[in-house]
Formats: C-alpha cells, structure tokens, sequence
C-alpha cells in the first residue's frame, strides 16, 4: 500500500527539477494529513474558526509560547520568559536568530506591533480578551519584549500560545488571508481551495535542522465515510480527529494504522438559544437537561468516545467538578417541570446541527430522547458556513449542537445577551472577573469549580461530552500528539520510522 | 414479447402474459404492499432507537439487520416506502396535472399560447433536473415538502411536451372536424375527445415518471436534502451506511436493493403498459 505513494512523492521530486539521480530512494520525508473542515482564510489572528489554527498554528505562525501535550505552557517563539514577583510585568526574550518566510528578521517590534493591531479598536481579532490584560507592551531591545499587565492574569501564559496572538509581520498582513507569512518552521506553499493546502519547511528556520517533513499537505475531507476510505488507500497519512468513530475498531485491527485516543477541549453542548422562547424560561433549561441521557448519547452518537459532561469544562482538567449528577436522565422530572413552565404537552421546536459527525448524529439521538418528555424537535441540518452565519451571528436559532474547541473558553458565557448564547448572570460575571485575576493556583481551581456550578444550576445549555481526540495514524508516523489542549496540529516535531 | 392476438382473450389476462408488466407488476405490488402494510404494522418501531442493538447483522430476529442507532433496517424500509410512493405521487401528480393542462392548452389555441408554452418547457429543460431540484431545495430549506415541489415542478415541460405532442395530432384528425361542424367549443372538445385520446400515453409517461421521482427522492435525501430524520428514507439510509461500508455492508445493500426493485419495477410496468395500450409500437421493435 505504502508503495504508490512513495513512488509518487519521487516523481514530485524529479519534475520540480531537483537533483533527480543522488535522491536516495524513497526516503519519506511528506506527509498528508486529512482535516475535516477547510478554513475560511489562513490568518489565525482574524478569524474564530478553529481549523485556521489546526493547520497554521506552530507551523506556519509562532507564539510567543506554546502548550505541550499534557496542557503546560513551554517556550514558543520565546526561548524563555520571566515573571515579576508581583505578577504584573512579563519579560520575554526572543531567540538570535527569528526570520520571517520573507526573509526579514523579526523582533520585539514586531511582536508589539501584533499585539497593537490584534488590541486596537477596529480589530476583528476573535480572542480580544485575551489581550485584555496588556496594559503596555515595551521593547527594550530587539530580543527583549516587556509586557506589563493591568493585575496578574491567571492564565496569560497559557493565552499568548493561542493562534489569536501569533506573531505576523505588518507588511504581510494583507495577504496573510490566502498565502500567509509567517515565521514558523513551516512556509506557505499553496491553497488549492475545496482540497488541500500545502506547506514546506522553512530553510531559514532556527530550528531548521531538526525538521523531519519536507513539504506537508493538509487535505479537506468533510465527508467521514471518504475519510475512511481516504485512510486505506494511503491518500492521507493521518487524520488527528476523525469524523467516523465506528471506523475505530477497524482501524485498530489493522496493522498498518495506529488509533490515538486523547483528550480534546472540545465540551459538545446542545446549545440553547436563552433569548428565545421558551428557553429563555430556566425551568424549560433544566427539562431539556433531564431529558437528556448522556450515555446512550455517547453510544448512540460516538460509539463510546467521549465523556459525558454537566458543566462547561474538560474533563482532564485539574479543576473538573463533576456535575453529570446535577440533571439526571429523569423523563418524569423533565415533563414536571416542563408543565410549571406552562408546557404540559411539551412545545415543538428545531435543532441546526452543523456537518459534524458528532452534531449529525448527536441531533438523532437527541431529537428521540426529547421527545420522551414531549417535546417535539425538527431537525434542520445547516451548512457550517451558514452556521457561522445565521447561528453564531445573526443568532437566529433554537438549538444547536456545536463543540466549543478553545481551552478555558467558559468566558463565553460573560460576554452578554449579544453572544449566540443569549444568556447574562451578573453573579458568573463577577466571578469571572476574579478568576481572571486569579494567580494561586488552589484558590483558581475552587473558583473554576464555581463557575462550573454556576453554569449548570443555570442550566444555560443542554452540556453533552467532552469530544474524544480520536486520531488515526499510519503506523510508521512518529512524533505526533495524543491530545489537543489547545487547537493545532503541529508538524515539528513529525517524522517517518527509518527517517535519516 | 410482443402480443400479436388482438382479439385474443380479455386486456388483464393479455397483460399478465406479458413479461414485462407482469414481473413490473409483482415488483410494485411489492413496494405498495410494504408501504400499506408499514401503516398499521412494521416489525419493531422505524423511528425510535434502541442503540443497545445497535450494528446486529440480519437475522431471523431482525431480517435486514439493524443500523448504527438499533433500529430495524426491515422496518426502516417499509416505512421508506411510503415515504417514496407519497413523495413520487404527489410529485408526478402536480407534474402531471400541470403539465398535460399546459400542453392541452397549447394544442387547442395554437399560436403565442403555444409558443409560450414550449418556449417555457425549453428553458425548463435546459437545466438539468436534478441540479435544480437540489438548488430548490437549497433555496426553500430541506424537507419532504420541498423536495416533493422540487420534483414535481420539474415534471411539468415533460408532460407539457408529452401532450402538446400527441393532442397536436389528435387535432387533425377527421372526428375533431366532425366535432367542430357539430358546433362544440375548443374547451369541449379538448375534455371529449382530445382528452380521453392522449391519455393512455400520459398514463404510461405518468409512471416512468413515478420511478425517476422515486430515484429523485432518493437522491436529494441522500444529500440530506430531502426527507428529515427521523422519518426514515431511502436515500438518507444510503447516505447513512456510507462510513458503515466496511463493517456492516448490510446496512447498504438493502436499501439499495429497495431502491432498485421499485424503479425496475415501475420502468417494467411502464414499458408493458406501453405496449399494451399502443400494440402498433410493440410490434414496430
């Protein structure tokens, strides 16, 4: 199976005109890794969609800092950083040697520069808060960047790995869109629109040498069964998070794939639009979620992969209360309340489910488990386009099923009856504010546990599972993640068995 | 194949010695028997999942298997069917009605009226149905409303073609002449005698039409553009075995064969009725 592909990548080799005969044979040095959805630009520091950073972040755009496998922040862009004792000033020093993929060098200016455009008031940036904190951003010198920061932010750190605050050049900016420039150990090849984008090592890297892959291929496959199919003809080498989980088993079987299972921040919630009617009433809220059976949901919908959830955090995560408890699978409860509400005969309405296998399927399920308690669901599948679109902006929606990738995202549920949410609790927004604040770790993870009760006494969605990082790799694929803290698909550290 | 004795025994027993209505017949019933029956009676619930059974391959339990929610595949397509034979009916009767009313028309007043008519059924049928029926759909939200609209507005020119053809020569005929010196209408004469003399064809057009709507259906469900879980459909089944392919093949092949089975039928009925009522073309080939 592997042969075609091998012989391929050789006949790549030959018409790009490089020395053809001294190639040593079949040496693999690309990879072709399959992404379900296709990003709508290539700049991460504009866009909310989180396949923009599975495909540019650590690879074609740096951060100051990055997140490794198990979630802790390690040096990113940044060789190495330091805290004042009081929290408020963070220096960070910038390696020798920084180039972006056009050749200029990058320094503390440019990094300024990001962070200005990213805070200024006309950003589209989709993680401004992030850079809330900043108060001013100062450089010294060319390696040196000091950020000062309003009051000691918890999670700072954590926040300037994210895509939203990478690092681009202000020349680039532009065309960052559709051929980004970045300063990653990766550069931009092409973006064939609707199959693939390409992107090739970075000569001029400062950790050129220790790059493995020549040339990378991300290819767009939304539909889980080709998925599969793609994966066992050898077209894609792997596929970090797969759409078909029935798939699994079989791929497990086969000697010629590894599966990964891992963890992901991806909480799957059914969405329930809290500036509409009926769920605008907190007891239809707490209905819905009594009526839910997070296990047959997982069975039904994922084959198993997942962990149900009560609240609006991951699992894996040092502060995690578990409050699957809170709302019990309890149709008698779920219709009681229901008829307090003034809905005794339960009430109709519709769920959008975007073109994920996990909101496809999960709706089915959710449609038959909701109309035990009475009430009736209309299931109107949408495009993601259209999702993004009449959902997320327009808010133009009853329920929906979505999963919220982004790490510590639970600020989601402060940003006011503006956000798709349509809920506001002044209590969570003070809370919020404190946890923001927050440095001393024990005292943050007690707080978070508020929060997260918080969020479920309200009822603010029907909260389903953690989405599983179900990742399949050819077996001879090294070098790879188990789970995904933060949304990226680093490629760095990737390499063939065998390779030189 | 062909039937030379004219006056040989009577039309029913003619049409059962007939391969191919007779086998299209069997074949229709069929699918029109497991509609019926799904009304009062399938063997487990189409609708409700039972995931704890989900996967199972056929068995004397559940004859075609179950899909990935538990539910039986069996039941799943009988109650398919009646969602095939709803949307085809409907769809073939706002095309037919339609259709044959527009090409009467034409035939009857002739001139702009006919112009109109045609021109209209031209540019009709410029795009291809199909593309259109999804771009309908597309526009007016999925659903099994729309796709029966969708369907059935793209059987009008068909029809529209159809009659306008075939009442065009009924016109010229001798006993329309003797109509017109009777004193009749247009509009009379269209019902009395152009009518009663184009419908066998449409009747025959009216169920080859029935089987491509049919496989329409399935196809816009199959883009998840046509009927709504958690109604089950053909074409939704199809597009739901897909990832399952490997594993439970089943979960393809019956649906699949349902689909085949009502559109050869329906193909065979059509084509033996054809030669049943019309014995000068079955004799032609």
């Amino acid at each position: 199976m592997r042969l075609p592909l091998a012989m391929a990548t050789i006949g790549l080799a030959a018409l790009a005109g490089t020395a053809a005969p001294s190639l040593p044979a079949a040496a693999k040095d690309r990879v072709v890794v399959g992404m379900q959805a296709e990003p709508p630009v290539l700049d991460p520091t504009i866009n909310a969609a989180a396949a923009i950073d599975s495909i540019v972040s650590g690879n074609i755009f740096e951060s100051l800092t990055l997140i490794d496998d198990r979630g802790g922040v390690v040096p990113g862009l940044a060789d190495s950083w330091t805290v004042s004792a009081d929290g408020r000033v963070v220096t960070f020093r910038l390696p020798e040697k920084v180039t972006f993929h056009n050749g200029r060098a990058l320094t503390s200016e440019d990094v300024r520069l990001a962070f200005a455009r990213a805070m200024a008031p006309d950003s589209v940036n989709a993680s401004k808060k992030i850079f809330q904190p900043i108060e001013a951003v100062e450089t010294p010198d060319p390696r040196t960047v000091v950020v000062r920061l309003k009051q000691p932010t918890s999670i700072f750190l954590f926040s300037m790995a994210a895509g939203d605050a990478a690092i681009t050049a202000t020349e680039t900016v532009e065309q960052n869109r559709t051929r980004p420039v970045g300063s990653g150990p990766f550069r931009f090849k092409e973006w064939v629109k609707g199959d693939r984008v390409v992107i090739e090592r970075y000569p001029g890297h400062r950790h050129a040498d220790r790059i493995r892959m020549r040339e990378a291929v991300f290819k767009f496959i939304p539909d889980a069964s080709a998925q599969v199919a793609a994966l066992l003809a050898g077209d894609v080498d792997a596929f970090p998070v797969i759409g078909a989980p029935e798939s699994l088993a079989r791929f497990q079987r086969d000697p010629r794939f590894k599966v990964v299972i891992g963890t992901t921040e991806g909480e799957v919630i059914l969405a329930l639009n809290n500036a509409r009617k009926p769920f605008d009433d907190i007891r239809v809220r707490r209905a819905v979620n009594h009526a839910l059976d997070r296990k047959a949901l997982v069975d039904g919908a994922m084959f198993g992969y997942g962990t149900p959830i009560g609240s609006h955090f991951p699992p894996h995560h040092p502060a995690y209360v578990d409050l699957t408890g809170r709302y019990p699978h309890d149709i008698a409860r779920a219709k009681a309340l229901l008829a307090e509400a003034g809905f005794p005969n339960g009430f109709e309405t519709t769920v959008k489910p975007p073109p994920f296998t996990y909101a496809r399927r999960g709706a089915e399920v959710i449609a038959a488990q909701l109309a035990q308690a009475g009430i009736k669901v209309r299931i109107e599948p949408i495009e993601w386009a259209q999702w993004l679109d009449i959902v997320y902006k327009q808010r133009n929606y009853d329920m929906t099923i979505v999963a919220h990738t982004s790490p510590y995202d639970m600020d989601n549920y402060v940003r006011g009856p503006n956000y798709y949410y349509g809920y506001r609790n002044q209590e969570l927004d003070a809370l919020m504010k404190r946890i923001d604040a927050e440095v001393d770790a024990s005292r943050l993870h007690a707080l978070y546990g508020d929060a997260q009760r918080m969020i479920a006494e309200d009822a603010v969605h029907g909260f389903l599972f953690q989405l599983a990082k179900t990742g399949v790799y050819a077996a001879g694929l090294r070098g790879y993640g188990q789970n995904e803290p933060i949304v990226q698909t680093e490629l760095w550290q990737w390499s063939w068995a065998g390779q030189p | 194949m062909s039937i030379a004795a004219d006056d040989g025994p009577g039309m029913v027993a003619r049409a059962f010695r007939h391969r191919s209505f007779a086998i299209g017949a069997v074949l229709t019933g069929l699918v029109i028997a497991a509609a019926l029956v799904s009304l009062f009676w399938t063997p487990y619930s189409a609708i409700e999942l039972a995931v704890p059974r989900k996967l199972r391959p056929p068995s004397a339990e559940h004859p075609f298997g179950t899909d990935h929610f538990g539910r039986d595949i069996l039941s799943m397509i009988m109650v398919g069917a009646r969602n095939s034979i709803v949307v085809g009916v409907v769809a073939v009767a706002i095309g037919c009605s339609i259709g044959t009313a527009l090409g009467l028309l034409a035939a009857a007043r002739r001139g702009w009226v006919e112009e109109l008519v045609m021109r209209f059924s031209d540019f009709t049928f410029a795009f291809p149905a199909i593309l259109s029926a999804i771009m309908i759909t597309a526009l007016l939200g999925p659903g099994t409303i729309n796709s029966i609209l969708a369907i059935g507005i793209f059987n009008v020119p068909v029809f529209a073609r159809l009659a306008r053809g075939a009442a065009s020569t009924i016109w010229a005929r001798d006993f329309i002449l003797a109509a017109r010196a009777a004193g009749k209408g247009q509009a009379r004469i269209t019902v009395e005698h152009v009518l009663p003399n184009i419908l066998s064809i449409v009747i025959v057009q009216a169920t080859i039409a029935f089987a491509l709507a049919i496989l329409a259906e399935a196809g816009l469900s199959y883009l998840g553009l046509g009927t709504q879980p958690p109604l089950p459909s053909w074409g939704r089944m199809l597009n739901d075995a897909q990832t399952f392919m490997y594993d439970a093949p089943y979960l393809a092949v019956f649906p699949g064969l349902a689909i085949a089975v009502a559109v050869l039928g329906l193909n065979l009925l059509g084509d033996g009725l054809r030669d049943l009522i019309d014995p000068r073309l079955a004799r032609k080939r």
